[in-house]
């Protein structure tokens, strides 16, 4: 009976984990509903088409070729050893050991080679990654906004992932060493293993105990630590590893240029407009509670998906003209705020038995602020930047619009600059009448 | 050389003739001291090559674009209706316009108000009337001359449009130098998103002069422009690094109406 004891432990805390992992999709998928709703299911092929391209195809990770091609690395490791990972999951059922390699044969060493071929690239790569953060100080990663949680979060994210690696890499190492010693334990011999054999010194004066210890103590922390780390994703930026497909599946297909035209103001500008039009027989328009966003009720599931899939690399933010020039606004900031207040939503409502209850805060205001909203030359340079298809920029002029039509709380001179619009059709106050007068100077 | 004739379409339809194109001036265009000798270069050129165009005049408003980037979705959407309302009425089917935020508004935002358009920025026409040797330019004029272009955002990034400019460029035999970030990384002048008409926010440097700097590191002697707004912000960069002498600020309009062999 005590054989069995460990299956029925490793069956425990997989299930757990996963039933815990699910409960937190749920809540994100609910999050994510509190959104306007926006109709992305147009255009299949294409959208399929941008997927494939730049979550699947990392098309646009290659704009910074070096560290490009290292997140390849880490993403084709991420990939890969997901396989490896069905063999230890059915082995944690089963008890079985390196159950896959009977039935595949000659193609299992490849496999095992191929992942520790990986694992170490991956290592590398992390490495690198880490002295960028840490030794060089890559000014993106060190911006106001990236201090507290968001800086460890960076951080534990490559710790867990070279611990990882190197729990693998001894597994396999002392798996190597008593395939090669433990004669007495009939130890199942398979797999090639090109870079866990140079640990087998570390374990030249130990007992097969020992080193059975050590290959089932790393085989558990592997394998713990990877259900740890998928649970961590619902609190950290990493979740882009799951949701950069979806974002960029949904991602606008239209010319960056085209900014939305609010329905509810056509309605009514129409009305306006038309003096044939009997405000009181005309079809009842749905009720438009608000113009613009003040909080992530008002914005739509895609820009709440966006918040969610938003890695934090800073790349649109060190693109950004305003923050180059040393304004308050960073692109990067609006995301991490709707993720930010949008989470503080969610455990509102958790705690509220499934309602969200007031609390006197809006995403507006208490997250970002008018200045920040300003500073923006709507150029672009944000939504081209993001490698997975985020658009800052929607945000951005949706709070303006609240500004604007709920508030009126424009810069007195954009104030003006209306009136003139308005007045003589121009933003500057001159007469619609001379708008031919250039003529006469030629 | 010929005379310019500028008409409004009202005009030409009391005549019975119906012109092909629809020159859309803009705000800037029409009222903007510098942005006027634009207009008029531009305007120069289609009489030279025939186009058969005409003007609104005091019919065109604002496209409300600044309205609209303000936040202002109201004053847009009243200002394209009833520009929407004109252009219909005259059975509008070609624009072509030298500013970038009419050129995208006109083009992106309009169809779904009822207004849909085949648009034009000047740069693409410019270069199909040279591929159809309606117009024929000298290769000598700014012959050596470095010049560096300018990517308007709003023609740039915003509509994916980065080559007609250049190949117009490219037509005069000018050598073409680019900047440090051009194209898809191109740098905004800080006008856009109705910035031209506020002061910025605090920070420590104007985008203007940021962007002034990244072209005068390319050593130019022209730094060409394709919107009246990028114009007047770099032109206000040469000012103030005291370079208005050695560096000049033109739309490709102007190279190409100085150039041509009218």
């Amino acid at each position: 009976m005590i054989s069995i004891l460990p299956n029925i432990l490793f069956s425990l805390i997989f299930i757990f984990a996963i039933f815990y992992f699910l409960r937190n999709v749920k809540k994100i998928y609910r999050n994510i509903n509190l959104g306007i709703k926006e109709d992305r299911s147009d255009n299949k092929k294409q959208r399929w088409v941008q997927m494939l391209r730049i979550a699947f195809g990392q098309s646009k990770m290659i704009d910074k070729p070096i560290v490009g091609i290292l997140h390849i690395v880490v993403y084709i490791g991420f990939l890969v050893i997901n396989i490896e990972l069905l063999e230890i999951v059915v082995d944690g059922f089963l008890g079985t050991h390196r159950v896959f390699a009977p039935f595949l044969g000659s193609f299992y060493n490849f496999l095992i080679a191929f992942f520790e071929f990986f694992a170490l690239l991956v290592i590398i790569s992390i490495i690198f990654f880490w002295s960028r953060r840490n030794i060089l100080k890559i000014k993106r990663f060190w911006n106001t906004e990236m201090k507290g949680w968001p800086k460890s979060d960076a951080d534990n994210i490559l710790y867990i992932e070279v611990l990882l690696m190197l729990l693998f890499l001894t597994m396999n190492g002392a798996d190597l060493w008593l395939q090669n010693n433990a004669y007495q334990l009939n130890y199942v011999t398979a797999g090639s293993f090109p870079v866990s054999q140079f640990l087998i010194p570390l374990f030249e004066n130990l007992s097969v105990n020992t080193v059975f210890i050590i290959e089932r103590t790393a085989w558990w922390l592997h394998i713990i630590g990877i259900l740890f780390f998928l649970n961590y994703l619902y609190y950290s930026k990493h979740l882009h590893i799951l949701l950069a497909f979806p974002n960029t599946y949904f991602a606008n297909l239209n010319f960056k240029g085209k900014f939305s035209n609010l329905k509810s103001v056509t309605n009514e500008v129409k009305m306006m407009m038309d003096p044939s039009i009997d405000p009181f027989s005309a079809p009842v328009i749905e009720e438009v509670s608000k113009f613009g966003a003040s909080d992530v009720f008002d914005l739509s599931w895609i820009q709440l998906l966006n918040a969610y899939t938003c890695t934090e690399c800073g790349r649109c933010t060190s693109e950004c003209p305003a923050s180059q020039t040393g304004k308050k606004l960073s692109p990067r900031k609006i995301m991490m705020d709707t993720r930010d207040r949008l989470e503080e939503v969610g455990k509102n409502i958790d705690k509220n038995n499934g309602e969200f209850k007031p609390d006197g805060k809006q995403l507006l205001e208490n997250h970002i602020s008018n200045e920040e909203l300003w500073a923006c030359t709507s150029c672009n340079a944000c939504v081209e930047a993001c490698p997975i298809g985020i658009d800052p920029l929607s945000i951005i002029i949706d709070m303006r619009r609240y500004l604007v039509m709920e508030k009126s709380a424009a810069p007195s001179e954009l104030n003006n600059m209306m009136t003139n619009i308005e007045n003589n059709g121009a933003p500057w106050p001159f007469n619609q009448m001379d708008k031919l007068n250039w003529k006469n100077e030629l | 050389m010929k005379k310019i004739e500028i008409h409004t379409f009202s005009e030409l339809l009391s005549l019975g003739k119906t012109p092909e194109i629809l020159f859309w001036v803009g705000c800037a265009g029409s009222f903007d001291e510098r942005a006027k000798k634009i207009t008029k270069a531009f305007a120069n050129i289609l009489n030279q090559a025939n186009v058969s165009f005409a003007v609104l005049g005091s019919e065109e408003g604002c496209t409300g674009d600044p309205a609209k980037r303000a936040g202002n979705e109201f004053l847009f959407q009243m200002q394209a209706l009833s520009n929407i309302e004109i252009l219909n009425g005259y059975n509008i089917k070609k624009i072509v316009t030298t500013c970038p935020h009419c050129f995208n508004t006109l083009k992106n935002e309009y169809p779904e108000l009822g207004g849909e358009y085949e648009v034009m920025h000047h740069t693409q026409f410019l270069k199909s009337l040279l591929n159809e040797g309606r117009l024929k330019v000298s290769r000598g004029a700014f012959k050596g001359k470095r010049i560096t272009f300018h990517d308007p955002c709003y023609l740039g990034r915003a509509n994916n449009i980065y080559e007609a400019p250049r190949d117009v460029l490219e037509k005069l035999d000018v050598e073409l130098s680019e900047m440090k970030s051009c194209k898809q990384k191109g740098l905004c002048c800080g006008a856009g998103g109705a910035q031209m008409f506020k002061d910025a926010e605090p920070g420590n440097q104007e985008i203007n002069i940021k962007r002034t700097e990244e072209a005068l590191d390319t050593k130019p002697d022209i730094i060409a422009a394709g919107c009246p707004f990028c114009n007047t912000m770099l032109t206000d960069g040469i000012k103030n690094k005291k370079r208005e002498k050695s560096v000049q600020v033109l739309d490709i309009a102007e190279l190409i109406n100085q150039a041509s062999e009218l």
